[in-house]
């Protein structure tokens, strides 16, 4: 009932010069408050579009979002984004893009405490001491990790993230997937996590939802059963459980990618 | 050392750059009237201090208010035709042959049009030959803007003017100085070229004009020469603009 992002039969085409594409077809996807949605697709089937639709960046031509019980028509407040490039701003130090969103969303906060609360969340994601830095002294993992930090800066009631790793390498992305679960436990928010890599799809989503080829429908949802307790565990993706997911899902983007389903791989 | 080198290298290869001069001159036994050497610069500057003094400022007031109308006019101009796609595909062929007039047909136009307003001519010609570069380079940053930073605020409700001045302006500040040095020179040289086109003139090219009117080839190098340091003094200025407001942009090369 308490819905907190409710996409109900979505379409929308774009107008191109060879007409009209379409890339969602009558989609619907729901996240319950508090909720971490990851969805996967294959390339091009419209999972970008569907995180601007989300965060009211655009109008579906048909369909409707809808985000805390009201109907999506334009850009709201209560939204972060994240990219895969972090978009962080060269002219402005690391703790400046991090304060970003709150000059937009807060402008009558006092600056002491907008600089208290991104030092709370730079600080949380291992980035003191780098907060009067430039983006460029930075690498990319941490570029990353302070995207993040502006993208929840001003409390966002969803965080949209649009392939935020899909551009670093193994071990940073093992270290922003465990800083996500940080964040997480720290500060409640529903997210909506694009990505192309299935293993992340399973560590972080509590759902795994599997996007149709282009036109992108959905096709298959996953409930993630994560093994063990408390704050999840790298490990935990090496249990026969999560590899019986990773197949399952492994399987639908076959589907989705309109192929048949192969043997199982495990 | 480094700030010693930067300063001690360039006067080196200025001294060296006048030494040749010299040489050359006495080698070939020229005399004033084929080609000055820098030892008869002094005298010209010592009888003439005044009129370069007034000549240097008339120069000067009329480049940086043509640049000025620059700015003003091509941020404008760039910034409609980085926001708006059928603008672009209107103005650029004409911007293009506009800038392709050589620049000097149109001092006889100007003269014509608006006869005997020398100082409006003079800022106007520094105006039309310096601001092509400008719409073009805030024109492309706009337009080239990757749509991720215009996301990150619109995704929060951020207006059109709040987004230009918290990121695009900003983000085509490094393109807009590296025009802003070639408009510079651009407008010096349609300063002069007024004043020396001209027929009663004003400034430093009016003064290289009496000198050639005359037969004084010693002040016609004196006036080349403190042009050329105008030229640098007005070029090093922008440098100086650049780094204070785009200095961020030189960490991102090195
Ligand atoms: N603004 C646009 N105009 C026209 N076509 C677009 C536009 N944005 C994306 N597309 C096309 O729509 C399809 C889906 O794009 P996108 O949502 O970015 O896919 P994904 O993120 O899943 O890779 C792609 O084929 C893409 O080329
Ligand atoms: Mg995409």
């Amino acid at each position: 009932m308490d819905n907190l992002i409710d996409i109900k039969g979505v379409t929308h085409a774009y107008k191109t010069p060879n007409g009209p594409l379409p890339v969602l077809d009558d989609l619907n996807l729901t996240v319950p408050e508090g909720e971490f949605a990851a969805v996967v697709g294959p390339s091009g089937c419209g999972k970008s579009t569907l995180t601007r639709l989300v965060a009211g960046l655009m109008k579906p031509d048909r369909g409707e979002v809808w985000l805390h019980g009201e109907l999506v028509k334009s850009p709201r407040k209560t939204v972060g984004m994240a990219f895969q490039n972090p978009v962080m701003l060269e002219w402005r130090t690391i703790l400046q893009n991090v304060i970003l969103p709150l000059e937009i969303v807060a402008p009558s906060m006092p600056s002491a405490d907008r600089k208290a609360r991104a030092m709370e969340l730079l600080s949380l994601v291992g980035l003191e001491g780098f907060e009067n830095k430039r983006p460029s002294e930075l690498s990319g993992g941490m570029r990353q990790r302070a995207s993040l930090c502006r993208a929840i800066v001003h409390k966002p009631d969803v965080l949209i993230m649009d392939e935020p790793f899909g551009a670093l390498d193994a071990f940073t992305r093992e270290d922003l997937w465990q800083t996500m679960h940080q964040l997480r436990a720290n500060e409640p928010f529903t997210a909506v996590l694009i990505t192309h890599d299935l293993r992340e799809s399973v560590y972080l989503g509590d759902q795994v939802i599997v996007l149709s080829g282009r036109p992108a429908t959905t096709q298959f949802v996953l409930d993630v059963g994560y093994p063990g307790e408390g704050l999840r565990q790298l490990d935990g993706l090496y249990t026969p459980q999560c590899a019986e997911m990773l197949a399952t899902l492994r399987d639908q983007i076959r589907i989705a990618q309109g192929r048949q389903p192969g043997p199982a791989v495990h | 050392m480094r700030m010693a080198q930067k300063i001690g290298v360039p006067i080196l290869a200025i001294g060296l750059f006048v030494a040749f001069w010299e040489f050359l001159v006495w080698a070939n036994g020229w005399p004033d009237y084929v080609m000055a050497s820098p030892s008869d610069l002094p005298k010209a500057y010592a009888r003439f201090w005044e009129l370069f003094l007034v000549g240097s400022w008339q120069t000067l007031w009329r480049t940086v208010a043509g640049l000025g109308l620059a700015v003003i006019f091509g941020t404008l101009l760039g910034m409609i035709m980085g926001f708006s796609r059928i603008a672009r595909d209107g103005l650029y062929p004409l911007l293009v042959g506009f800038n392709a007039v050589p620049k000097a047909t149109l001092v006889p136009v100007l003269a014509l049009l608006f006869i005997g307003q020398h100082n409006f001519n003079t800022v106007l010609m520094a105006f039309l030959i310096s601001f092509f570069p400008i719409a073009v380079s805030v024109g492309i940053g706009l337009s080239t803007l990757e749509p991720e930073y215009r996301d990150i605020l619109r995704s929060l409700g951020a207006s059109k003017v709040t987004i230009f001045r918290k990121i695009a302006l900003p983000k085509t500040l490094p393109e807009f100085f590296g025009a802003l040095k070639v408009s510079v020179t651009l407008a010096f040289i349609g300063t002069n070229l007024v004043e020396i086109i001209s027929p009663h003139g004003r400034g430093l090219g009016a003064l290289f004009l009496s000198g050639q009117t005359n037969s004084n080839y010693p002040l016609m190098f004196a006036v080349l020469i403190a042009l050329a340091v105008l030229g640098i003094l007005l070029y090093y200025g922008v440098v100086a603009l650049e780094k204070i407001f785009a200095g961020w942009a030189e960490r991102l090369q090195g």
